[in-house]
């Protein structure tokens, strides 16, 4: 999978799989911008399975607008929402 | 001279006058819930089949308690006063916390600076994901529902819950650790603290500033 570099505009796969799933509901189907990545690790979703977490995948930090996740967000407009994303649930926008 | 029976519950010595003892104390009312009788049955047959001792429970507990916010204080405070260690500690916590003989284990850490333009708070929306390898246990309510639903989506009014006002002006940035990331604030150095040494400003640094959801002691 091509590595997504920071500044990267990225949409989170809205997709609702069965199981051990770190990619928060709240966040899928939301648009942010990668700020960096944290290196490959093995996927926590085979992982919690018993299986070898293999291929590894890249781990990424994205950073969210807070008025973009909430349409009732009361705070400042430059407040964000970073996440540590795993990269088969991020799509290049 | 026979001392009337009493209810009060203050600490008093026991020693040989006597009266009649106090009533045996009350049975235990806690009642464990599923997951902690799991915990406990799996325990017992990790024993009962010789994988594990209780000895190493013990010294594991033990371990667990020496970490506390304290341990979290001593970095910060470094940090605070040496410029290179400051550097080492952002490019690469779980590197720079050998130094204080602590290591992160399988996870890693990654310190988020607070600046005059930025304020971070930590959440783990997910379960309970905390630096405790740094900080020690988490407290109670960083793994309450409640916190974690609502500091990603109204922080700031959760901040003011804490005594937290910020300017609008401030992003304030939520980091969800969802994955291998543990995360630990470096709040900023408080202002009239210049000619504090380590040791003294360690006492201003607080759990919950190193969690983003205070600022620190300024005195």
């Amino acid at each position: 999978m091509p590595e997504f570099t920071p500044g990267t505009r990225v949409r989170v796969r809205e997709d609702f799989p069965v199981g051990h799933i770190r990619t928060p509901v709240y966040i899928r189907g939301r648009e942010g911008v990668v700020t960096r990545k944290f290196g490959t690790f093995p996927n926590p979703e085979t992982l919690a399975i018993g299986r070898d977490g293999l291929p590894a995948k890249a781990l990424y930090e994205v950073r969210f607008r807070q008025a973009d996740l909430w349409s009732d967000y009361k705070g400042g407009a430059e407040d964000t929402l970073d996440m540590d994303i795993y990269e088969h649930w991020l799509i290049k926008v | 001279m026979q001392e009337p029976a009493h209810t009060h519950d203050h600490e008093h010595d026991h020693g040989d006058h006597g009266h009649t003892p106090h009533a045996p104390p009350q049975p235990d009312e806690k009642i464990h819930s599923y997951y902690q009788v799991l915990g406990l049955a799996l325990k017992e047959l990790l024993i009962d089949k010789g994988i594990i001792t209780a000895d190493e429970v013990r010294k594991t507990i033990e371990f667990r308690d020496s970490i506390t916010p304290a341990t979290g204080a001593k970095i910060v405070a470094r940090a605070w006063t040496d410029p290179v260690y400051k550097a080492r500690l952002l490019a690469d916590g779980s590197e720079a916390i050998h130094d204080f003989g602590l290591d992160m284990g399988g996870t890693h850490l990654v310190v988020v600076e607070n600046t005059p333009a930025v304020h971070n708070v930590i959440v783990c929306t997910l379960c309970s994901c905390y630096p405790r390898n740094v900080l020690g246990l988490p407290p109670s309510w960083y793994k309450q529902r409640e916190y974690r639903a609502r500091v990603v989506r109204e922080p700031r009014a959760v901040l003011a819950e804490f005594g937290t006002q910020l300017p609008a002006n401030v992003e304030v940035r939520v980091h969800d650790s969802t994955a291998d990331m543990r995360y630990l604030v470096l709040p900023m150095r408080p202002k009239g603290t210049e000619k504090m040494s380590a040791e003294q400003l360690e006492a201003l640094i607080t759990r919950d500033s190193m969690i983003g959801v205070s600022l620190p002691r300024d005195r």
